[in-house]
């Protein structure tokens, strides 16, 4: 018998007082909705003000942290879901949940006007795309200059031994950044020739880190001259007054989608329904352009400020399925080749 | 003393009867509280060690599959593993299984032979079912469920639990597993060799000579108490980081690995090895040194022949507790690392970076080992400490000698500049404005709500958490502790309380943390409503500092003369009221040393509280971590220095709560 069991004949009698007293305190006019996000944290107040101007009852509270972490979250609260809609999840980690079931298929308000690539094939689809999220590199001209660095154009230019040392990288066990570059590079170069790119990366990288903003922040403050992260970031530090220039590499870059659904079995479907056609009105496509060029109805993208030029032909044709079936396998070999960086010998 | 209560029987006897009510009431009490550190330390840790020998693994010989032949009838029955030996490649891919991987049944069988196959159908035969994921849904009997050719590709299998020692057999097999062990080792040794001296000096200084601004120094070598373990990686990676203008005083090293690990676990261990020392020479006995006077001993001689066997106690009591400190923290290495595992860092990039909740019960199981190894040689060491102190030793006087004192005083400043540069630098970057490219100053850094972390809330809910940890705590703490020593009834119960109170101690913060998850988020627990609320932080705050808190109010309260109880009881008084009469005023001080330390190590922690905060409870000390992680560390500073000006406030008003409440009640001191 597990302790379980026995606490519970324990504790029965004390906790029934207990949880009637909490329950009596909570009566909401507002309804409330947990939402999942893994959309950088500065931008979330503006979302959800940007929301409630349209619906001022539906009260947002945001759980946000790095692309990876939010989805083994969700995976791991799969028998007993906290969220009630994801709003700003790479589509990789959709489609692994809309595999196991987790998502509500819902048509939103307004799909047809969406690209045909920002939406799940199903019908009605599980999940809907808002704007695409791409890989760059952030370089600290000051530091590239005191270092004596030349300025890199591609994916191949960092592995040039004069990088030693001079390059951080998201991990991508726990950032979803991290997973799009190695995805990416093992789509470009094929499976053998993309891990021996990363083997030579490797031994230029300073740091592997958490999240795939760090990379670009830590460039922007000099800890670190180059930083393997995404053009919404730089463009964000670099309008911060950071001296950054954001490289796409003639390669071309890998890109994930963020993406919005619902979760399945949540308490509030009609508001969680709610949220997800406002996710994908014109008003929220004119929102994320304000950070991102490439958005979910293309013909109201705008150039974005400090973006550099043409992103949109540098994308490369990404395979979701793909990256989402082999995402495992992916993640334990890299770990098992790069994690040990420091590990002493034996 | 301890027989006093015996003495006058009669009385005690007649007290029984009246007394009965006060047995209930005592009984009642160490029932809750045996109950409450059950439910808060002991239950959660069993439910983790359960956690620790679950393993995944695929059943493949359980499930059935049919062809539906070109003519419209069923061909023969295989199971998975009949195809998946026939296709000859490692399952899996070779990977372990966990409890998230999932396998395509359309990948176990060869496309060759299931060529032209349109309809397909499949059962699990397994005993508790559930190995089958048909787009979504879980199987849950054993009836066939047809597919057609095109959904093949959304039938997944799924891995069972077992109970069995695979996974620590995976840990000591996996070299970047095993290497924290040592790593651990190693940055806690060095510390240990480094703080412990540094310590000794200090209160040497303090004790043993007569330099100015004794009272300063002391509040000094305490400040790193104040603050997260976060904070001086943050203050390191400004020093010392490659923008740091210290940065060239590495030569060359990087401050991201050992050595930042070592030199910041050295500022934050200070203080607990300082105090420690500090108590261990206190206690010395001047008649040895005058003694030794007497005999010529030459002052070398005489600090190596009475200060230091005098004080072995105190030095290696506060060796093994910078050793547990060092350890079991992961502030530190979380934030200065780099790619240097160690345990502590372990058990969090496996639980929150991986969700591998598994593993993460296994390296805490393996970080409990040298954690209570620790404790065990900490506690029989400080029992001899205490004996040594006699009542007939005289306290030492410390005599004027210029050169020394001079010394003494470079050395304190030295340590104490060390200490402050380090808060100083964070205070500083976070009032700059773009480190290291615009230097003008800027409150950009403490606008927290537009960071990760959970912004001001995050502050506030810190600050309550703390005064609820401090009232209830310092409640269930004291009371806890005087049905221990001043209660004579249900003596297997007060045994069971007391054993139980000691082990909080034990247990590193991160292990805690870890099994609350695997206790209190069990679908069959009824306690699972606390999950995620303020609650639950409180509870396991409580828990987590319960230990240290317990002794002090042992401490005080084995001050008291039993009299007072056994006096009482023949008065046909209530325990509980010499309780509310005598006991809490006399120990008031006590109560408020307990209130203090709670609350202070409630804004500090974030080891035990990382793996429950929930959006509406996240916490300063959890913003400090995550501001960082995301790069913001600016901010992370900012909020670490928010912390550290609170629990200077709450130590202000612990001063000045201590002197007025004092005034009052501890009038009977003076005249003793």
């Amino acid at each position: 018998m597990s302790i379980h069991t026995y606490l519970k004949s324990l504790t029965a009698g004390v906790l029934g007082a207990a949880v009637a007293g909490l329950m009596a305190t909570t009566a909401f006019a507002q309804t409330e909705l947990t939402v999942y996000t893994a959309v950088e944290a500065e931008d979330l107040d503006k979302y959800a003000e940007r929301f409630n101007e349209a619906h001022p009852d539906i009260t947002i509270n945001w759980v946000r942290d790095s692309t990876g972490i939010i989805t083994a979250k969700l995976l791991a609260e799969k028998d007993n879901p906290q969220a009630d809609v994801v709003w700003g999840l790479a589509a990789t980690s959709l489609l692994l949940m809309k595999s196991e079931g987790m998502l509500e298929p819902y048509a939103p308000a307004g799909l047809d006007r969406l690209n045909d690539k920002f939406r799940d094939a199903a019908e009605p689809p599980y999940w809907t795309g808002m704007d695409a999220w791409v890989a760059a590199i952030c370089v600290n001209t000051v530091e590239a200059e005191n270092n004596g660095l030349p300025m890199p154009s591609s994916w191949e230019d960092l592995t040039d031994p004069v990088y030693q040392g001079h390059v951080a990288m998201p991990n991508p066990n726990s950032s979803g950044t991290g997973f799009l570059d190695v995805s990416s590079w093992l789509q470009l170069f094929g499976e053998d020739g993309g891990w021996d790119y990363m083997d030579r990366l490797h031994d230029n990288i300073a740091f592997y880190t958490h999240s795939g903003s760090k990379p670009c922040k830590d460039a922007a403050r000099g800890e670190v001259p180059i930083g393997v992260s995404f053009a919404f970031r730089g463009a964000k530090s670099k309008a911060d007054g950071a001296p950054l220039e954001i490289i796409i590499p003639t390669e071309g870059i890998g890109w994930d989608m963020e993406a919005t659904a619902i979760v399945a079995g949540t308490d509030n479907l009609e508001a969680a329904q709610t949220l997800v056609d406002w996710s994908i009105s014109e008003d929220a496509n004119r929102m994320y352009n304000e950070g991102y060029a490439v958005i979910g109805i293309t013909e109201l993208a705008q150039p974005v400020e400090h973006f550099p030029e043409g992103i949109t032909d540098a994308m490369i044709d990404n395979d979701f399925e793909w990256a989402a079936q082999n995402r495992e396998r992916i993640l334990a070999e890299w770990q098992s080749r790069y994690d040990e960086k420091s590990e002493p010998e034996g | 003393m301890s027989a006093s209560g015996e003495t006058a029987g009669a009385p005690v006897a007649a007290a029984a009867r009246g007394a009965t009510s006060d047995g209930i009431t005592t009984r009642g009490l160490i029932v809750i509280i045996a109950l409450y550190l059950v439910v808060a330390v002991a239950a959660p840790l069993l439910a983790m060690f359960e956690q620790s020998l679950r393993t995944y693994a695929f059943q493949l010989q359980d499930v059935e599959v049919q062809f539906q032949l070109p003519d419209g009838t069923w061909g023969e029955a295989h199971t998975l593993a009949h195809w998946q030996e026939r296709l000859g490649t490692p399952l899996n891919d070779g990977l372990r299984p966990s409890e998230r991987t999932r396998l395509q049944v359309s990948k176990l069988i060869s496309k060759a032979d299931r060529k032209d196959v349109e309809l397909f159908r499949l059962r699990d035969m397994s005993e508790d079912k559930g190995m089958l994921l048909f787009d979504g849904t879980i199987s849950t009997d054993d009836a066939w469920r047809e597919v057609e050719r095109s959904s093949l590709g959304k039938v997944l299998v799924r891995p069972i639990s077992h109970v069995t020692l695979d996974n620590y057999l995976f840990y000591f097999e996996t070299p970047s597993l095993r290497g924290s062990i040592l790593n651990s080792l190693i940055v806690s040794l060095i510390t240990m060799f480094i703080v412990v001296p540094l310590a000794f000096g200090f209160a040497y200084a303090i004790t043993r000579s007569c330099m100015p601004a004794k009272g300063l120094f002391k509040t000094v070598a305490m400040v790193p108490i104040l603050v997260p373990s976060l904070l001086p990686g943050i203050g390191l990676v400004y020093l010392f980081g490659n923008q740091g203008p210290l940065n060239t005083l590495l030569m060359g090293e990087s401050i991201y690995g050992p050595i930042g690990i070592v030199i910041a676990s050295v500022f934050f261990t200070f203080p607990h090895a300082f105090l420690i020392i500090l108590v261990a020479l206190s206690i010395s006995d001047a008649r040895l040194y005058e003694a030794s006077i007497a005999l010529r001993a030459t002052r070398w001689r005489t600090f190596w022949t009475v200060t230091v066997p005098g004080a072995r106690y105190g030095l290696i009591s506060s060796a093994f507790v910078v050793f547990t400190l060092v350890i079991t923290d992961f502030g530190v290495p979380k934030v200065i690392g780099g790619g240097y595992n160690v345990l502590a860092l372990d058990i969090y990039k496996q639980v929150i970076g991986q969700q591998n909740f598994q593993m993460g019960a296994v390296v805490s199981m393996i970080l409990l080992v040298p954690a209570l190894v620790a404790f065990a040689v900490d506690r029989r060491v400080r029992r001899r400490q205490v004996a040594l102190l006699s009542a007939r030793a005289v306290p030492y006087a410390p005599t004027r000698n210029l050169r020394f004192d001079t010394t003494m005083l470079a050395y304190c400043a030295l340590v104490s500049f060390f200490i402050v540069g380090i808060l100083a630098m964070c205070q500083l970057a976070a009032l700059f404005k773009f480190w290291p490219y615009d230097l003008s100053f800027s409150l950009k850094n403490y606008d927290f709500d537009r960071m990760d972390g959970g912004g001001w809330d995050s502050y506030g809910n810190s600050l309550r958490m703390a005064f609820y940890v401090a009232v209830i705590g310092t409640v269930i703490v004291f009371v806890g502790a005087f049905v221990v020593e001043k209660t004579r009834v249900f003596a297997g119960g007060r045994w069971l309380l007391q054993l139980l109170a000691m082990m909080p101690m034990a247990v590193p913060g991160m292990v805690l943390g870890l099994s609350y998850i695997f206790f209190f988020n069990h679908p069959e627990n009824p306690l699972g409503f606390l999950y995620g609320t303020m609650a639950i932080l409180v509870i396991c705050t409580i828990a987590h500092f319960y230990t240290v808190a317990h002794l002090t109010a042992t401490t005080s309260l084995k001050q008291m003369d039993r009299e007072f109880e056994s006096v009482s009881a023949s008065l046909k008084q209530s325990v509980w009221k010499v309780f509310g009469r005598v006991t809490m005023p006399v120990c008031q001080p006590a109560i408020l040393d307990i209130a203090i330390y709670m609350f202070v190590n409630a804004m500090t922690t974030v080891s035990a509280v990382v793996f429950l905060y929930r959006p509406q409870t996240t916490l300063a000390a959890v913003a400090v971590l995550n501001m960082d992680d995301a790069g913001d560390i600016a901010p992370a500073a900012a909020m670490g220095m928010m912390i550290f000006y609170t629990n200077v406030a709450a130590r202000l008003l612990h001063a000045g709560a201590g002197r007025i409440l004092g005034r009052r009640s501890q009038a009977w001191r003076q005249r003793g």
